[in-house]
């Protein structure tokens, strides 16, 4: 029973993430996306620290607030400082991250919810931990699977809702200004989205490693479709494979669990990758000969 | 704080700059090291606009780490540094790779190579801990960092790196800036570019991996990035920047290590960026060139120098309507100026109190009067603005309607060698009349 709530609770995360990731990835802020989940850490440590307990709304949302303020700064000093955006996003979150660490250091000595490693990748193995009982006797399942539940329908109702304005922002923007969208209300709202995904998957994949779910989905998603659709699709299905096969290799090596699934997710692009190159050399290298 | 605890801060202060631990020698040795190898090499990345891809780097390590340590069966330094390099190296290698051979984007190519690299040396670590290996506790420090950890066979290893780096740039000076600051045309002079790249790509893996224990994994691309970004408000002048940069980064890393020093527990890394993205934020604040403060404070000074000009402009016109401009001395109201011309309240009355500051108007009867100076003032931008009117009327075939414009714009900018050649070029003395 343990086995499959933490399937499923990471496969939960691998598709919110995995969704908001494809539209990263098509508008080329793949590593916005990694800014983001490695900031949000001074955020949740603050809430954590003001409330002790990681579930609590108001405090996801606090925490929620320091992505979307990295986000901000980003922008900020790419376009007002004149440095340039890789820049940027580098010193941004090696600040905030550092902000976060020092904060760990300092305040939860000993604590056991919140520490180094829970950062680097997540308490996936301990979700069962916090379970969410009615009457003492019936078992709902963990805490984690149902925050990651409603974070879910919150994001799948604003893409769904704003399909078309998340799309065009995605493929053109400047075609988007020109039909009077307003495009940074649009930039924001899918950078609130990504903030609250890496904040809700914090107790579950760690900060670091979630962008792994970000990224490498949509990426092998994007190897093999170019239609926004099967991309999504494609995203949430090679996220979700990752989550199960990288959960049996954690098993079976006796390693962490969220490492073997981003890993497995890795190896997962890459494999499609070199098969395509091959199939592509094996179709292609014949024709000159005729 | 009690005067004991204070007492015994100053202490350890002085113990940690006086080198009474020799520990402490290794360690500020050390992080000059690193500190200035990453400033160095990290300029050039910086420049060359990949700073990520000290990111993808840093995280790759990780593995590199673990199977040097498994290779190994202990903490033997020259295996973890060597595996260390072998999967940093290998990682610039995929992300070249992804981008050249797939329609995936850079930084998306970066961000799946640092997470699969990372994820794999989480994956190794654990495996590691779970193991039967007895000197793997060290370990976690190549995470998050831990100056104080530096031993005497590193300190020879940092410095070799250092001397490697220091000793290329030296060497391929001309070569690097070059092909930093743009490769096709150090292609098309014959430059081996691609060898070039290699060698500022093998240096920044060298660099990296040098600083991974004291900075950690996840924040050494702090130290590849934000010196050199800090640096470019200070100077323009490559060789500049990176002393500047060399400065910026050795002085975090010693605070940082010295922060470490004191508070045993905390990790060495975030403390350093800290001090590093202090300096930044000073720097971009203050910087007397291209600081935000300074452009600010110069776009005002402008804004006010227009205002003031268009001011002494409209009393000029007031004084023509008059059929009075030999004199200028009428005193003129705040209402009439914004008859003629249409400013914002507020604006024109700071504007004028401004200018009898600057004894170019005195205030009489409730109006203004302009004083010696600010009649010559006032005659000065007029005239400005009606010689290039003349100027475009007559030299370019711009319609008189739209000849005002243009006139209204050049006149706060028109240098007294340029109102020289217009005046040459049309022959004209005094003001000119706006008969058009």
């Amino acid at each position: 029973m343990n086995e499959f709530w933490i399937i499923f609770t990471a496969s939960i995360v691998a598709i919110n993430a995995a969704l908001l990731g494809a539209f990263l990835l098509l508008r080329k802020m793949a590593m916005v996306g990694d800014a983001i989940s490695h900031a949000v850490l001074p955020g949740i440590v603050v809430a954590y620290y003001l409330s002790g307990d990681k579930t609590s709304v108001l405090l996801l949302l606090g925490a929620t607030l320091t992505g979307v303020i990295a986000a901000i700064i980003i922008d900020f000093l790419s376009r007002k400082v004149r440095i340039h955006g890789d820049a940027s996003i580098g010193i941004t979150y090696t600040l905030l991250f550092a902000l976060g660490m020092i904060m760990i250091s300092t305040w939860m000595k000993g604590n056991v919810d919140i520490d180094m490693e829970c950062v680097l990748y997540g308490d996936i193995a301990l979700i069962n931990l916090d379970k969410i009982m009615v009457d003492e006797t019936l078992y709902l399942g963990p805490r984690a699977f149902y925050v990651e539940i409603v974070a879910f329908f919150i994001i799948g109702s604003s893409l769904f809702f704003g399909y078309k304005g998340f799309k065009i922002l995605a493929f053109n923007e400047d075609y988007a200004k020109s039909l009077g969208i307003n495009t940074t209300y649009w930039h924001y709202a899918l950078m609130t989205l990504v903030s609250l995904t890496t904040v809700v998957a914090f107790e579950v994949v760690g900060a670091v490693l979630v962008v792994g779910f970000l990224i490498i989905p949509p990426a092998t998603a994007q190897l093999i479709t170019l239609k926004l659709k099967r991309m999504l699709f494609w995203s949430a299905a090679f996220g979700v494979l990752a989550v199960i096969i990288g959960y049996y290799v954690a098993i079976w090596l006796n390693v962490s669990i969220t490492g073997a699934m981003v890993s497995v997710s890795g190896c997962l692009f890459f494999i499609i990758l070199l098969v395509q190159r091959l199939i592509k050399k094996l179709t292609i290298l014949p024709s000159p000969k005729l | 704080m009690t005067s004991h605890q204070s007492l015994k801060k100053v202490q350890t202060f002085i113990d940690f700059i006086t080198f009474k631990d020799p520990n402490v020698i290794y360690v500020v040795i050390g992080m000059v090291c690193i500190t200035a190898s990453s400033a160095l090499i990290g300029t050039f990345a910086y420049l060359r606009k990949r700073a990520l891809i000290g990111d993808a780097i840093a995280h790759s390590l990780l593995p590199g780490i673990c199977l040097g340590f498994i290779a190994a069966g202990e903490k033997n330094m020259f295996y973890l540094f060597f595996g260390a390099f072998l999967t940093g190296w290998f990682s610039t290698f995929l992300v070249d790779f992804i981008v050249n051979k797939s329609k995936v984007k850079q930084d998306a190519a970066i961000g799946i190579v640092l997470s699969t690299f990372f994820a794999f040396g989480i994956v190794l670590l654990t495996y590691i801990q779970n193991g039967n290996y007895s000197d793997q506790g060290g370990l976690n420090q190549f995470l998050f960092g831990q100056a104080a950890a530096i031993n005497r066979d590193e300190l020879i290893l940092f410095e070799v790196i250092l001397a490697i780096i220091a000793f290329s740039i030296f060497i391929f000076y001309r070569a690097f800036i070059l092909v930093s600051f743009n490769a096709d045309y150090a292609k098309s002079i014959g430059l081996p570019v691609k060898f070039i790249e290699f060698l500022i790509t093998s240096l920044t893996v060298l660099s990296v991996a040098a600083g991974i224990q004291a900075l950690g994994v996840v924040l050494m691309s702090a130290l590849i990035v934000t010196p050199a970004a800090a640096a470019r408000f200070w100077s323009h002048n490559l060789p500049r920047i990176l002393l500047i940069a060399v400065a910026i980064s050795v002085f975090s890393g010693l605070v940082g290590a010295y922060v470490s020093y004191v508070n045993v527990a905390t990790p060495t890394g975030p403390w350093v960026v800290l001090v590093l993205s202090f300096i930044t934020l000073i720097s971009f604040l203050g910087s007397a060139q291209n600081g935000i403060l300074a452009s600010y404070l110069k776009s005002r000074a402008n804004k006010r120098k227009i205002l003031h000009e268009n001011i002494l402009k409209t009393i000029y016109h007031y004084h023509e309507n008059q059929q009075h401009i030999d004199q200028l001395d009428l005193t003129v109201t705040a209402s009439q100026l914004l008859e003629i011309r249409l400013v914002d309240t507020d604006q024109l009355q700071k504007g004028l109190e401004r200018l009898i500051q600057m004894d170019l108007l005195t205030p009489l009867n409730s109006g203004y009067q302009l004083t010696t100076k600010g009649r010559v003032e006032s005659r000065r931008i007029v005239r400005l603005h009606r010689l290039w009117e003349q100027y475009l009327l007559k030299r370019t075939s711009i319609d008189a309607l739209h000849v005002h414009s243009g006139a209204e714009a050049i006149e706060h900018i028109l240098s007294p060698e340029l109102e020289q050649e217009l005046e040459r070029e049309l022959g004209i003395k005094g003001i000119p009349k706006e008969d058009f």
